[in-house]
C-alpha cells in the first residue's frame, strides 16, 4: 500500500471519535430501514453507517447523492470492503439530511454531492466505518465463544475462529452483539491493503442500475404522497432577480377546473391544483404586470461577450491576481516574442433529463421533502429560511437525480415546493416544464479570456499570463460572505498552468451584470482549460514544433506525462489519418489527470465538425470502480463533445432566446464520438472523476481543427457559422 | 370518465380528454416509469408504445389513446424487455437512468420490427432519445447485443 493513500494520524483520530460518538443513536432513512437503536434483539448498528440484521443483511448509508456517478454503489463498496461483508447481502440506504453525521469532510460537513468530491471526501471515512465494525464484531465473537481476538478472522460476511475453524455469520452475531462504548482508535494499520481488496478496485455491477431499466428507480418526479397537489410558479420574463409580480389578473387561471390555490410569490406567481394539466393550463390563462427594473433588463449575450473580451485584453484593468509566480508582465516585456490570443465562450444550460421539481409536506413546526438534490444541506438552510423554521424542522429525502451537474447544488426549486405547500396547506409537488427549465437556469458563466506567452530568444516560455473576465458564481449564491476582492475560485479554477512556462500570472476581471449564473460539470474548467489547451498548441504552432512533443518537454509530473503518452498511442498520434486530424488536450483537476485525443473531420462547405473517435487515458488514483471510471469519462467526452459543438444559450434584453430541446440542442446518438477510454490505476488517493473528463474535450478538438484546416477556433460552441466565419478569415 | 387500455387492462381515467397520455400515466395511474422530459417531442424520456408503435406519449391527447394498446415500461412483454433488460446490464448502460425508460421503449419498438437492424439502422430509430448522461456507445452495444438475442 502506498503511503499517500494512507491517513494520517491526526485525521484518524479525529475519524475514530466521529465513529465511536456515532455509535449510540443510528440515524437510518426514510426507506427500507427503520429507525433503529445501537442494538435491537435481532440488529445491530456499529455505527451511524452500518445496520446489520439477524437475516445477515448488511444495510450501508450512502452520503452522497446519486445522479449517475455510481456513489451507491461506490460508496458502500468502501464500508464492505472494511467490514469484509458478502456483497450479495448488502443493502444501500440512502442517507437521511444529517450533516452532522453524513458530512463531506472535505466540504466543510456539507451534505453536498459536487466538486467531485464525493470519493475524495468520504474514502477514509467510509473504510474505517467498515472497519469499526468488522471489529465490533470480531470482539462481539469473542466475549461469546472466550476465545482471544487474535484467534479470530473474517471471510466474506462471517467470524472465522482459526484453530477450530468454526464460522459464523454476521447475521447470527447480530442476535447478540453489543456496541462497545468505546474501542481502540483505529489507523491504517486496520484498513486492507489495496492487493487484498474485493472491492476496490473490482468491477462491480451498479446497484440502482436494474430499478432504472423497469421504471421502479424512484427519481424526485416520481414521488407519490397521500393528498398529492400539484404546483406550477411563473416566473419572471428577465432573467436574473429584480422583478417582481404587479397587478395580476388572475380570473380565467382560477377558473381551470382542479386549480385550487392561486398564489402571489416575492418572485413570481404559484398555482397549485390537483392535477399536472391543470396547473398547466392555469399558467397559461395567468396575465401578470412584472414590476422592477432588474440589471439584467439589458443584458444581449453577445454584446456583453464583447465588452468583456475588451476587458480581458485590456492588462491595465488588473481585477484580482489569483496566481502570481515570478513576474510574468516583466518575462513578457522581455521576450523576444510573444503569443497572444484571446478565448471566448457562451452560457451554457444544465438540462439535466428529469426538470426541477421537488415534493413538499408543510406543517406548522415542521417541513419533510422529497428532492433530487445535490445539496440537502443548502436545501435545509433555503427551506428553513423561506418557511421562517429552524434547520432541524426540515429534513429532505435525497431521491435519485435525474442528472445533476451542479443545476442541482442549487435550491429555487425546491423553495417553490415548500411555499406552495404551506400555502395551499397540502402537500405539493412542483414540477418545472422543460421550458421554465431552460429559461430559469443558473448558467455557466459567460467568459472572456486573454492569454499571453513570452518565448526567448531560444523560443522557451519564460512567461504565461491568462486574464479571465466573468460573472461571479460565488458572490451570487453567498453575497454576504463574498468579499470584493476575492477570486472565484469556481470561475477561475484550472488557469494555472502546470506546464513549465516560465512566470506566471493569472488574473481574474469580475463583471457583474445581474445574470444567474451557477455551477456547471466542471465549470471553471471547462472553459479555462479551453483557453489554456487551446493556447498550448497556438504556442507549438508559433515555435513550429509538434504539440504532443511540446508538451511532454514542459511536464515533469509523471502522472501527467503517463495519461499524455498512453492517451497518444491509444490514437497512435503520429500515423496520418486521411482527411482527418488529432488533436490533443490534457487536464488535471480533483487530484485526477486525464489526457484526451479527438479524431475530426470537417465539412468546409456547411462548416460542421464531425468528431469520429475519442481516445481518454485517466489517472484517478486508486480508482475505486474502474468500470464507474470508464463511464463517468465516456460520458464526459459525449457531454463535452456536444458542449463544444452546440450548446448555447443567448439573451438578448435579458431575455433567454431557447425554450427547449429543438433550439437548445445537446448531442445525439448520431453524433456522438465513438469513446475509448483507458484507466491507469495509481496508489494515490482517490480523486474525483464527475466533471474531469469533459475539459479537454472542446480544446481537443479545436486543436484536431487547426492541424487539419489551418483555423483556430477560439469560441465555444465551434458552430458552423463560425467555422465557416473563420474559413473565410 | 375515459376507457383506455394500459398494459393490457382496461382502465378508467377522470380527466379531460386533451391531457397527454403522460400525465395521465404518471400521475393518473402512477405508472411513473414512463418520463417526463421535454413535452414537445424532443427528448424521447416519454416514449411508450401505441400499438407497438413508438410514441411521444407527453404528446400524444388521452383522447388519441383510446382504443389502442397502450404499454409503458412495466408493461414490456417479457420477450422484449428480458433481452433489453439483461443487455443493458452486461453493458452497464445507465447513469443518471432518467431517459432510459424511453430509450427502452424505443429499442424495444425497433426489435418488435426488425430482425437484425444494422448499426446505422440503430442510429437513425434512436436518434430522437436524448441521453444527457452520453451514453449513447453504451445504448448502441446494448441494442445490437438485444437483437441478436430477440432473434435468435
Amino acid at each position: 500500500m502506498n503511503d499517500a493513500a494512507v491517513p494520517t494520524a491526526t485525521r484518524l483520530n479525529r475519524r475514530s471519535f466521529l465513529l465511536a460518538s456515532a455509535g449510540l443513536a443510528v440515524a437510518v432513512g426514510f426507506a427500507r430501514v427503520r429507525g433503529a437503536r445501537a442494538q435491537e434483539a435481532s440488529r445491530i448498528a456499529p455505527n451511524a453507517w452500518i445496520v446489520i440484521d439477524s437475516k445477515g443483511y448488511v444495510n450501508i448509508v450512502s452520503p452522497a447523492a446519486e445522479m449517475g456517478q455510481g456513489a451507491m454503489t461506490a460508496l458502500p463498496a468502501l464500508v464492505a470492503e472494511d467490514l469484509d461483508a458478502d456483497w450479495r447481502s448488502v443493502r444501500v440506504v440512502q442517507a437521511p439530511s444529517d450533516p452532522r453525521r453524513y458530512g463531506n469532510p472535505r466540504l466543510g460537513g456539507l451534505m453536498l454531492t459536487g466538486g467531485s468530491r464525493t470519493l475524495q471526501g468520504y474514502y477514509e471515512l467510509l473504510r474505517l466505518a467498515g472497519a469499526h465494525a468488522r471489529f465490533v464484531l470480531l470482539r462481539a465473537v469473542a466475549n461469546e465463544w472466550a476465545v482471544p481476538t487474535d484467534e479470530l478472522m473474517t471471510d466474506s460476511g462471517a467470524v472465522v475462529h482459526r484453530p477450530t475453524n468454526r464460522h459464523i455469520g454476521y447475521g447470527e452475531i447480530a442476535k447478540f452483539a453489543t456496541v462497545p462504548s468505546s474501542l481502540r482508535p483505529l489507523g491504517a494499520a486496520d484498513l486492507k491493503p489495496l492487493n487484498k481488496c474485493n472491492f476496490i478496485g473490482r468491477k462491480l455491477e451498479r446497484l440502482d442500475i436494474p430499478a432504472k431499466l423497469n421504471g421502479t428507480a424512484k427519481f424526485g418526479i416520481d414521488t407519490q404522497v397521500r393528498d398529492l397537489h400539484f404546483g406550477a410558479v411563473l416566473r419572471a420574463p428577465i432573467a436574473g432577480p429584480g422583478m417582481e409580480p404587479g397587478a395580476i389578473d388572475d380570473a380565467a387561471a382560477r377558473n381551470v377546473p382542479g386549480v385550487t390555490a392561486i398564489v402571489p410569490l416575492s418572485y413570481g406567481v404559484g398555482i397549485v391544483a390537483t392535477t399536472v394539466e391543470a396547473t398547466i393550463k392555469s399558467r397559461a390563462a395567468l396575465k401578470v404586470d412584472w414590476r422592477g427594473a432588474p440589471k439584467a433588463g439589458q443584458y444581449d449575450s453577445d454584446k456583453v461577450l464583447a465588452e468583456f473580451a475588451a476587458v480581458a485584453e485590456d492588462i491595465g484593468k488588473a481585477g484580482v491576481t489569483f496566481h502570481a509566480s515570478g513576474d510574468a508582465a516583466a518575462a513578457i516585456a522581455a521576450a523576444a516574442k510573444t503569443v497572444s490570443a484571446t478565448y471566448l465562450n457562451d452560457h451554457v444550460y444544465h438540462a439535466t433529463m428529469e426538470p426541477m421539481n421537488a415534493t413538499a409536506v408543510v406543517e406548522h413546526d415542521r417541513a419533510e421533502l422529497w428532492v433530487p438534490t445535490q445539496s440537502p444541506s443548502w436545501a435545509m438552510a433555503a427551506v428553513a429560511e423561506a418557511l421562517q423554521l429552524r434547520t432541524e424542522q426540515v429534513s429532505i429525502h435525497t431521491t435519485y437525480l435525474g442528472g445533476g451537474f451542479g443545476r442541482r447544488s442549487e435550491w429555487d426549486f425546491v423553495v417553490d415546493a415548500a411555499l406552495l405547500a404551506r400555502a395551499a396547506g397540502k402537500p405539493v409537488k412542483v414540477i418545472w416544464t422543460r421550458e421554465d427549465d431552460v429559461t430559469h437556469d443558473k448558467y455557466r458563466p459567460l467568459v472572456a479570456q486573454h492569454l499571453t506567452a513570452g518565448l526567448d530568444a531560444g523560443g522557451a516560455v519564460v512567461g504565461w499570463r491568462h486574464r479571465i473576465v466573468s460573472d461571479s458564481i460565488t458572490a451570487r449564491i453567498f453575497p454576504k460572505q463574498f468579499r470584493p476582492d476575492a477570486n472565484d475560485g469556481s470561475v477561475s479554477e484550472g488557469a494555472v498552468s502546470t506546464y513549465d512556462v516560465g512566470d506566471q500570472l493569472q488574473q481574474w476581471v469580475r463583471q457583474d451584470r445581474g445574470i444567474d449564473v451557477g455551477y456547471w460539470r466542471a465549470v471553471g474548467p471547462g472553459y479555462t482549460r479551453f483557453a489554456a489547451e487551446s493556447f498550448v498548441d497556438e504556442v507549438a504552432k508559433a515555435k513550429n514544433v509538434d504539440p504532443l512533443a511540446f508538451r511532454l518537454s514542459l511536464l515533469r509530473d509523471e502522472r501527467a506525462r503517463n495519461v499524455i503518452e498512453t492517451a497518444a498511442n491509444m490514437a497512435v498520434w503520429h500515423k496520418p489519418h486521411d482527411e482527418r486530424a488529432l488533436g490533443l488536450a490534457y487536464s488535471a483537476g480533483w487530484e485526477t489527470h486525464v489526457a484526451t485525443v479527438a479524431e475530426v473531420s470537417l465539412d468546409r462547405e456547411s462548416g460542421q465538425i464531425r468528431v469520429h473517435r475519442v481516445w481518454a487515458a485517466v489517472d484517478a488514483g486508486i480508482a475505486v470502480q474502474p468500470q464507474i471510471v470508464e463511464a463517468q469519462i465516456e460520458g464526459a467526452v459525449v457531454h463535452g463533445t456536444g458542449q463544444a459543438l452546440f450548446e448555447r444559450i443567448s439573451l438578448q434584453g435579458g431575455r433567454v432566446e431557447q425554450s427547449n430541446f429543438h433550439d437548445y440542442r445537446v448531442i445525439r446518438m448520431a453524433e456522438a464520438p465513438e469513446v475509448h477510454v483507458q484507466v491507469l490505476q495509481s496508489a494515490h488517493p482517490p480523486g474525483g472523476i464527475g466533471e474531469v473528463g469533459l475539459p479537454p474535450v472542446a480544446p481537443a478538438i479545436a486543436n484536431a481543427v487547426a492541424r487539419l484546416a489551418g483555423v483556430r477556433l477560439r469560441h465555444l460552441p465551434m458552430t458552423p457559422e463560425r467555422v465557416k466565419a473563420a474559413l473565410r478569415a | 370518465m375515459i376507457s383506455v387500455v394500459v398494459n393490457g387492462k382496461p382502465v378508467n381515467v377522470s380527466a379531460e380528454p386533451d391531457t397527454p397520455l403522460l400525465w395521465v400515466l404518471r400521475e393518473h395511474l402512477k405508472l411513473t416509469g414512463t418520463k417526463f422530459g421535454c413535452g414537445v417531442a424532443q427528448c424521447g424520456a416519454c416514449t411508450v408504445h401505441l400499438d407497438g408503435q413508438p410514441a411521444r406519449s407527453c404528446s400524444v391527447p388521452l383522447s388519441a389513446a383510446v382504443g389502442k394498446k397502450i404499454t409503458t415500461i412495466e408493461g414490456l412483454p417479457p420477450e422484449l424487455a428480458e433481452p433489453l433488460r439483461k443487455a443493458w446490464v452486461a453493458e452497464q448502460v445507465p447513469q443518471c437512468g432518467y431517459c432510459q425508460s424511453g430509450q427502452i421503449m424505443q429499442a424495444a419498438a425497433l426489435l418488435h420490427g426488425k430482425s437484425r437492424p444494422s448499426r446505422d439502422q440503430i442510429v437513425a430509430h434512436m436518434n430522437g432519445n436524448i441521453c444527457r448522461c452520453g451514453t449513447y456507445g453504451r445504448i448502441l452495444r446494448a441494442v445490437e447485443k438485444a437483437a441478436g438475442e430477440v432473434h435468435r
